[in-house]
C-alpha cells in the first residue's frame, strides 16, 4: 500500500520474507491484479484460452524469476536453507530415537497395550464378530466408523485428483501416444496369460477376509492391479469394453453407496440396542460373520476403482 | 434412548453420504444437494444444542455394536453441539455467497466434484468436533487435508496449483507429525479413547512413568496442529492459499478448516492430556509465545499488502495467533476466551472474504487497493460487509472481535503476571495494526476516484449475496451484543470436558 513500494522491495527483511513465502520463485506479487485484468478483458472474447491463464505473455516466468533470484542474492538463502534443513532433520531424528530408549519395551508382554481391548479382541474376536481373521474383525465391526472414513479418504483422492488431471471431452490427450499405451508382444502374451490369474486371485482374497489374512483393500489393490495389467497391455478402448467411465461410476458410486447403507443399519442398530437381523453363521465358512462379507467385496470393488482410476487420469486424463 | 441422541451421527453420515452421491449429480443439482445438507445438518445440531442444555452431562453415543474402549463412540456435549451449529451456518453462508463466483471460477465439468469437497470438508468437520477417539480424529484429519487441497487448486490457474502444492507439503508434514504423537500415546498407554488415554496419562504421572514420550507426544502433536492450522512459523503456505481460490473456498478455509484442526488440539489438551499435564510439559508456553509473535508479525506482513484478499489473509495469521495465545495463557478463561474467538474470527473473516469478491466484482476484477477505490459505493452491501468486518477485526465495541478481545484480556488478568503484561501490551500493539491496515483500506474502499463515471452505480448484487452479507452481519453483531449465553454456554462445555 506505500508509496515507496521499490524502497522496500530491495531490503534484506523483505527479501527474507519472501524467501521464507516462497515467492521467490515467481516474478513479484504486483503482477497479480494487472493479469487479472487482463483475464476480465480476455474472457470476454476468447473465454477457454484464458481459463489456464497463469501470466502476461510478454514475461517469460522462468526468466524472469532466474533473473530476481540473481539480483536478490536468493544464492545465500538456498545455501543457508539446505544447512538448517540437514540440521533440523539431524535435530528432529535424534529426538525420536531418545524417545526410542523411553518407550515400553516392544513385544514384552507386561506393556501398557496389553490390556483388556487386545484380550477381548483376540478371546472374544470370533464368538462377537464370527471372523476367523481377528484383524477383519477389528477394523470392520468394532472399529467400523474409522474404516469407513478411511475408505472415503480413498474416494476423495481420486476426487482430488480428478480436479487436477481430468480434461475437458474436448481437450487434447495429454500424453503424445495418445490414447492408447502400446503394449509389446511379450507383454501382451504375458499378459493374456496373468491378468485371469491375477483377478481372481484378488477376487480370493476379497472373499477369504474373513477367514485369512487379506480383505477389502489388499484384494481390491490386487483387482486394481489386474486392471492396470490390462489396460497397459492392451490399450484403453480394449479396457472401454467392459470398463468405461459409466461402469467405473456405476461400480464406484454403487459400492460406496451399499457399504454406507449397511455400515449406517450397522452403526444405527448397534448405538440404539436393536437386535441386527443378519445372522453371525459358523465361524470358518464362506458365507459367515454377517456383515463382513459384503463389506469386503465392497471395499475391494471400490479400492480397485480407486487404484485404476489413478493409472487412468494420470496417463489420458479422463477414464 | 431420545432420539435426539442420534443426530450427531445423522448428521455426519448425511455428509458422507452426499459425497458419492454427488458425483454422479449435475454440477447445479450437486450444489443444491450440498446446500440442502449443510442447512439440514445445521438445523439437526441446533436441535442437539438445544437438547444438551438440557443435561447435565454429555451424552455418549456408541457407534456401533461394541461399547468404546472396543468400538468407537462419538460424544456430545454443549461445546460440541454449539460449535457443530456455528460450522454449518458459517459453511451455508459462505457457500451461498459465494455461488455467483463459483459459476465463472470453476469449470462446469468440476463443479460436482467441488461439492463432492465440500460435503466431506463438513463431514470431517464434524467428526473432528464431535469424536472421542483419537484414531478417529486422525482419519478426519486426513479428510479435512485432502478436501482443503481440492478446494484451493478447483480454479486451475498454476497459482492455484503452486498454492495447493504447498499446502499439502505442509499439511501432510502436520498430520505426520500428528500420527506420530497419537502412536507415541498409545504405545505408553494402549489407548486410543480420549477418557481412557487421560485416566492413563494421569497415573503415568503419578508413578513418573515415560516421561519423556509423554512429553515427546505432548510437544508433536502441538508443532502438527500448529502446522496445519497455520501458527506463525509454519504459515508460509496460507497466504496463497487463501488468497488465490475462489471465493466461497477462501471464506471456508479461513473460518472453517483451521479452526477444525485447533478443535482438535483443545480436546487433545483437555480431554486427552490434561490441562495441568499440559502445563507441566511446557507446551504452552511454547504456544503462547508463538501467539503472541504471530498476533504481530501477522499484522505487520498484512499492512504492506497492496492486494485486498492478501491482506485478510495475513490478517488470519495475526487472529491465530489470538486463538494460540489464549491456549498459551494457562488459564481456563483463556481457553474460554479462544474459543469464542474461534466463533468471532470465524465470522468476520468469513464475510470480509466474501464482501472483498464482490468489491473486486464491481472493480473489473481486480484486487488492488487503488483498483478499488469507492467500489464501496458501488456495490454497496459489499461494502458495508467489509466494514462491519473490519470493524470486529480491528476490535471496535458492539462487534464481535470486541467482546472476544475484552475476554483476552480478562483472561490475562488471572494468568501469571509476566504473562500478563505481555499479553496486555500485545493485544493493545495488534489492535493498533489491526486498524492501521483495516480502516485503511476501508478508507480507500470509500474514496470514489477522481473523475469516476459511475458506470457501475447501478449494480445490485444478487439475492444471496444481500441474503449471506446481511446474516453475516447479524451473526457478528450478535456475537459482539448478545455474547453472555454464548460465552456460558462455551465455559459450560468446557468444564464437560474434563
Amino acid at each position: 500500500m506505500s508509496k515507496i513500494r521499490k524502497n522496500y522491495d530491495t531490503s534484506f527483511r523483505t527479501r527474507f520474507r519472501r524467501y521464507i513465502l516462497g515467492e521467490t520463485e515467481l516474478p513479484e506479487v504486483d503482477y497479480m491484479p494487472m493479469y487479472k485484468k487482463q483475464i476480465a478483458e480476455e474472457k470476454a472474447e476468447d473465454e477457454r484460452a484464458t481459463e489456464h491463464y497463469l501470466m502476461p505473455p510478454e514475461v517469460d516466468p522462468m526468466e524472469d524469476a532466474k533473473r530476481y533470484a540473481e539480483l536478490s542474492g536468493m544464492r545465500w538463502f538456498r545455501r543457508l536453507y539446505g544447512v538448517m534443513a540437514l540440521l533440523l532433520c539431524v535435530a528432529i531424528s535424534g529426538l525420536l530415537i531418545y524417545n526410542v530408549a523411553f518407550m515400553p519395551e516392544f513385544g514384552s508382554a507386561d506393556t501398557a497395550m496389553t490390556n483388556e481391548v487386545t484380550e477381548r479382541y483376540i478371546e472374544k474376536g470370533q464368538e462377537e464378530t464370527g471372523v476367523v481373521n481377528t484383524v477383519t474383525g477389528v477394523i470392520l465391526q468394532y472399529r467400523g466408523f474409522d474404516t469407513f472414513g478411511e475408505t472415503h479418504v480413498l474416494f476423495l483422492a481420486t476426487i482430488a485428483v480428478m480436479i487436477l488431471l481430468k480434461r475437458r471431452k474436448d481437450e487434447e490427450p495429454v500424453r503424445m501416444d495418445g490414447e492408447n499405451p502400446g503394449g509389446d508382444r511379450i507383454l501382451r502374451t504375458m499378459a493374456h496369460f496373468m491378468v485371469p490369474l491375477i483377478f481372481l486371485f484378488g477376487l480370493y482374497i476379497l472373499v477369504n477376509g474373513h477367514l485369512s489374512p487379506g480383505g477389502g483393500f489388499s484384494g481390491g489393490a490386487v483387482l486394481g492391479a489386474g486392471l492396470i495389467l490390462y489396460s497397459a497391455s492392451f490399450g484403453f478402448t480394449a479396457t472401454a469394453r467392459f470398463f468405461n467411465e459409466r461402469i467405473y461410476d456405476i461400480v464406484k458410486v454403487g459400492s460406496l453407496m451399499l457399504y454406507s447403507l449397511l455400515i449406517i443399519y450397522y452403526l444405527f442398530t448397534g448405538a440404539n440396542g436393536i437386535d441386527s437381523i443378519v445372522p453371525l453363521g459358523k465361524a470358518g465358512a464362506i458365507i459367515s460373520s454377517g456383515l463382513i462379507l459384503p463389506i469386503n467385496i465392497l471395499v475391494g470393488f471400490e479400492v480397485a476403482c480407486t487404484m485404476y482410476a489413478f493409472f487412468a487420469l494420470f496417463r489420458k486424463g479422463g477414464l | 434412548m431420545d432420539f435426539v441422541r442420534n443426530f450427531p451421527f445423522i448428521c455426519i453420515m448425511l455428509a458422507m453420504v452426499s459425497g458419492p452421491v454427488s458425483s454422479v449429480l449435475s454440477g447445479k443439482k450437486a450444489g443444491r444437494l450440498s446446500m440442502l445438507v449443510v442447512s439440514v445438518c445445521g438445523i439437526l445440531s441446533a436441535v442437539t444444542l438445544v437438547y444438551t442444555l438440557q443435561l447435565t452431562e454429555p451424552f455418549v453415543y456408541t457407534m456401533g455394536r461394541f461399547p468404546a474402549p472396543f468400538g468407537n463412540e462419538i460424544r456430545a456435549g454443549v461445546f460440541e453441539a454449539l460449535m457443530a451449529t456455528f460450522f454449518c451456518l458459517i459453511m451455508v453462508l459462505s457457500l451461498i455467497g459465494g455461488l455467483k463466483y463459483l459459476k465463472t471460477d470453476v469449470p462446469d465439468e468440476k463443479k460436482n466434484l467441488y461439492f463432492i469437497m465440500i460435503n466431506l470438508l463438513l463431514a470431517s468437520l464434524l467428526s473432528l468436533i464431535y469424536t472421542n477417539d483419537m484414531f478417529t480424529g486422525y482419519v478426519f484429519v486426513e479428510i479435512n487435508t485432502i478436501s482443503a487441497c481440492g478446494l484451493i487448486m478447483i480454479r486451475g490457474w498454476g497459482r492455484n496449483i503452486l498454492a495447493a502444492t504447498k499446502y499439502m507439503v505442509m499439511s501432510l508434514l502436520g498430520s505426520g507429525l500428528v500420527l506420530v504423537s497419537i502412536s507415541i500415546l498409545y504405545g505408553i498407554t494402549g489407548h486410543l479413547l480420549m477418557s481412557n488415554i487421560h485416566t492413563a496419562v494421569a497415573e503415568l504421572v503419578a508413578s513418573k512413568n515415560h516421561i519423556e514420550p509423554l512429553i515427546i507426544a505432548v510437544g508433536l502433536f502441538s508443532v502438527g496442529i500448529a502446522i496445519k492450522s497455520a501458527l506463525f512459523p509454519f504459515h508460509a503456505w496460507l497466504p496463497d492459499a487463501y488468497s488465490y481460490s475462489t471465493c466461497s473456498s477462501s471464506a471456508i478455509l479461513s473460518s472453517l478448516v483451521s479452526k477444525g484442526y485447533i478443535l482438535f488440539l483443545m480436546k487433545f489438551i483437555y480431554r486427552v492430556i490434561g490441562s495441568d499435564v499440559f502445563k507441566m510439559t511446557g507446551a504452552d508456553d511454547v504456544l503462547f509465545l508463538f501467539g503472541i509473535a504471530a498476533m504481530l508479525v501477522g499484522s505487520i506482513d498484512a499492512i504492506q499488502q497492496t492486494d485486498i484478499s492478501r491482506m485478510i489473509a495475513f490478517s488470519s495469521i495475526a487472529q491465530i495467533g489470538y486463538i494460540y495465545m489464549g491456549f498459551g495463557l494457562g488459564v481456563e478463561a483463556g481457553m474460554v476466551a479462544s474459543a469464542f474467538h474461534i466463533l468471532a474470527h470465524a465470522s468476520a473473516k468469513s464475510m470480509l472474504f466474501v464482501s472483498a469478491n464482490g468489491l473486486s466484482e464491481v472493480s473489473g476484477g481486480s484486487m488492488n487497493y487503488r483498483d478499488l477505490r469507492g467500489s464501496g459505493i458501488r456495490n454497496r452491501s459489499a461494502g458495508i460487509g467489509f466494514v462491519v468486518g473490519s470493524l470486529s477485526m480491528v476490535g471496535i465495541p458492539l462487534f464481535a472481535g470486541f467482546t472476544s478481545k475484552v475476554y483476552f484480556a480478562k483472561a490475562a488478568l488471572g494468568a501469571t503476571t509476566s504473562k500478563e503484561i505481555v499479553t496486555l501490551i500485545a493485544l493493545a500493539i495488534s489492535t493498533i495494526l489491526n486498524a492501521m491496515y483495516f480502516i485503511r483500506m476501508t478508507l480507500s474502499v470509500y474514496t470514489p476516484r477522481m473523475n469516476e463515471h459511475y458506470e457501475d452505480r447501478d449494480f445490485r448484487p444478487g439475492f444471496t449475496y444481500r441474503f449471506s452479507m446481511f446474516v453475516f452481519i447479524i451473526i457478528v453483531l450478535v456475537l459482539g451484543i448478545l455474547s453472555n449465553p454464548i460465552f456460558d454456554w462455551i465455559s459450560r462445555g468446557l468444564s464437560q470436558f474434563s
